[in-house]
């Protein structure tokens, strides 16, 4: 039986700065979560993955993520890791919690 | 210590050009990342997972103060103002941008410093024991050794694609703090009945996913004997290690598989082909080693100052017994300085403490800064007499923390802060602890206990031989904590136990301090160590202590 699908975001690493990056509506990258295109489907996530592969000369290593919406409707992540990616470490107020 | 040659100096600054060469293409699109990621690999980069990190290597774990000043630098320049000291003698910049890497590259190579076999299926950093040329116990400095080994590995043509990664460790104590007994080659040093000193050489020693303790293939390697013994070693590895599973593929797979009597043939054998074409290096390269690494004037003037010091000041005197370690000039200390402050970040550095190790070294310790796997900062050779004076400005820089063998000295790898390959954080679990155990001020009380931890599978936090092992799961889409009791790192090597199933962030701490008193209840007196307990009582009284009643198990997941 085909599991039960759930959205998803496209992520990656920037290929200049290293940090994380989500793939948008306007086949662009965004260092927002909140921005990122959401696939709806199996379907869509594939075309949106593939779309986003073509864009080697900017990121690194591409991939889909799961995401919820919050009440603004607006993606965000699920994944404890994910929702890292969209901080910074722990340890220190360095990454994007601190806006760079 | 030990100065590049023009040769040395030739190729690193070729790779250098290279690299940056390698750089430009993949920025203007001519590289794809397939086709980069290899290259950047060989050079220490990696892509983490808020940013690019650059290891560079730190041969056997011994800088000078040049070459601290220049991580200071490139620290505050290229990095957010530190630097991460990791389990395997490298230091770890977690900032750089990937257009700045050749930059930093030159930089390092201006100190005789780089990053490469620091990735890759190759022969890693040779590790080494962090009190080399300094121990009160030691046969013989083991880094003219490690440095022959680098020489000799660097860019060797046969040992470039190795089945999998390659490391080796040495000491040249009998005491091992090297981890000798869990790397794929160890080599420790000791004397024969002729009182000549040589190798005793483990194989298929290893961490991670199938944790070994490494195995003596020679109980005495004639020191003459040793590159082209290792040779065959590899030889026998480069032919039959097994290149179809890359988590079969270390040398103690191998090992394992084949049986120790049969794998010891097999290398004897190998050693005696290898022995015929290879004696080993010449006599002028080896003198020329050994002179690099000869030790320094030692002033033997003696005095008072150093008794004195501690029965006048108790936190000097609780320094003292902590960091201050036997040298084998009876007038000089082997000096630990812990990069574990409380709820800091183990094995980091900023580039003003970098600064003011550099100057400590300079002005107290001939030079001399080593980095240990314990991921604390060592000056090797400091005159008694001047100890006082050291601990007071370490204290003004915040370097003073009185705790190496303590609680609260954790070893912790990057975990889910930075790395890329960890299922769970490990540095909030090391600073929670510390924190907690210098709330409870017990940490005396307790004395010497190894608390490791790695925040995935690969082990880089060495947690299989932590007297008390965490090791960080991701457990449903949550943090959780395996722990592990029993491990030891040293010549006694054993791999720890699990106590059963893991813990939850929030429950994690608690089932430490639980295991903790456990032991404070149950030892027989204060001389009784957690390991030497450990051993008497079995893991069974502490499994009870944190799952046997019910509330525990209820918390347990
Ligand atoms: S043990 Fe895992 S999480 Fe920790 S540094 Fe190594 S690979 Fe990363």
């Amino acid at each position: 039986m085909a599991r039960e699908y759930k959205p998803r975001v496209v992520t990656a690493n920037d290929l200049f700065e290293g940090d994380t990056v989500y793939f948008t509506a306007s086949q662009s990258w965004s260092r927002d979560h909140a921005e990122a295109i959401v696939a709806w489907s199996q379907d869509a996530a594939e075309t949106l993955l593939a779309a986003a592969e073509t864009q080697q000369d900017k990121v690194v290593g591409p991939y889909l993520a799961e995401t919820v919406m919050d009440e603004h409707n607006r993606p965000q992540p699920v994944h404890f890791r994910e929702v890292f990616r969209t901080r910074g470490p722990s340890n220190y107020f360095h990454g994007k919690q601190a806006g760079a | 210590m030990y100065i590049y040659n023009n040769f040395d100096e030739a190729f690193v600054r070729n790779r250098v050009a290279e690299f940056r060469d390698q750089v430009q293409r993949r920025i203007d699109g001519s590289l794809t990342e397939d086709e980069f990621k290899p290259l950047r690999l060989k050079n220490g980069l990696y892509l983490q997972l808020h940013a690019y990190m650059l290891r560079v290597a730190i041969p056997y774990g011994t800088l000078n103060s040049a070459q601290m000043r220049q991580l200071a630098l490139i620290a505050e320049r290229f990095d957010k103002g530190y630097g991460h000291f990791t389990t395997r003698q490298n230091i770890q910049f977690n900032w750089p941008r990937l257009k700045d890497v050749p930059e930093i590259l030159d930089l390092l190579a201006d100190v005789g410093m780089h990053a490469i076999q620091t990735s890759g299926n190759c022969i890693r950093n040779v590790t080494a024991d962090h009190f080399a040329g300094a121990a009160a116990d030691e046969i013989e400095d083991p880094r003219p050794t490690a440095e022959l080994l680098r020489q000799w590995s660097t860019d060797h043509p046969e040992f470039q694609y190795l089945p999998r990664k390659f490391k080796i460790a040495i000491t040249g104590s009998p005491n091992d703090r090297a981890v000798t007994k869990a790397h794929d080659i160890g080599l420790r040093m000791l004397r024969n009945e002729a009182g000549e000193p040589g190798y005793e050489v483990i194989v298929g020693g290893g961490l991670g996913r199938t944790p070994m303790v490494g195995k003596i293939v020679r109980a005495f390697l004639p020191k003459a004997d040793l590159l082209p013994y290792l040779e065959a070693i590899l030889q026998v590895y480069n032919v039959s290690g097994r290149r179809d599973n890359k988590y079969k593929a270390r040398i103690k797979i191998l090992v394992h598989e084949t049986g120790l009597d049969e794998i010891k043939e097999q290398i004897e054998a190998a050693f005696e082909r290898q022995k015929r074409d290879f004696a080993g290096p010449s006599a002028d390269l080896v003198a020329e080693i050994e002179a690099a690494f000869a030790p320094p004037v030692f002033d033997n003037a003696r005095s008072l100052a150093f008794e004195q010091a501690q029965a006048d000041d108790a936190g000097f005197r609780a320094f003292v017994e902590t960091n201050v370690a036997e040298h084998k000039n009876p007038a000089y200390g082997i000096v630990s300085v812990s990069l574990k402050p409380v709820g800091g970040t183990p094995g980091d550095a900023t580039a003003d403490q970098m600064r003011v190790l550099a100057d400590l070294a300079e002005r107290y310790g001939h030079d001399e800064l080593r980095i240990s796997h314990e991921q604390n900062v060592i000056l090797p050779h400091v005159r008694k007499a001047d100890i006082p004076a050291l601990h007071q400005q370490l204290r003004e820089a915040g370097l003073a923390t009185a705790n190496i063998g303590l609680v609260s000295d954790i070893i912790a790898c990057p975990g889910m802060d930075y790395c890329a390959l960890a299922t769970a954080r490990s540095i909030p679990v090391a600073q929670e602890i510390s924190r907690r155990f210098d709330e409870l001020k017990l940490e005396r009380d307790i004395g010497p206990l190894k608390i490791k931890i790695s925040g995935c599978i690969n082990a880089c936090g060495h947690h299989h031989v932590g007297h008390i092992g965490i090791l960080g799961l991701d457990k449903a889409g949550r943090e959780n904590y395996q722990i592990t009791l029993g491990g030891d790192g040293t010549e006694s090597a054993a791999i720890g136990e699990r106590t059963g199933p893991g813990f939850d962030a929030e429950d994690l701490v608690p089932a430490i301090e639980t295991i903790i008193e456990t032991y404070l209840e149950l030892r027989e007196d204060a001389s009784e160590t957690f390991l030497a307990a450990y051993r008497r009582l079995g893991a069974e009284p502490f499994k009870q202590a944190i799952h046997g009643d019910r509330g525990g198990r209820a918390r347990a997941a």
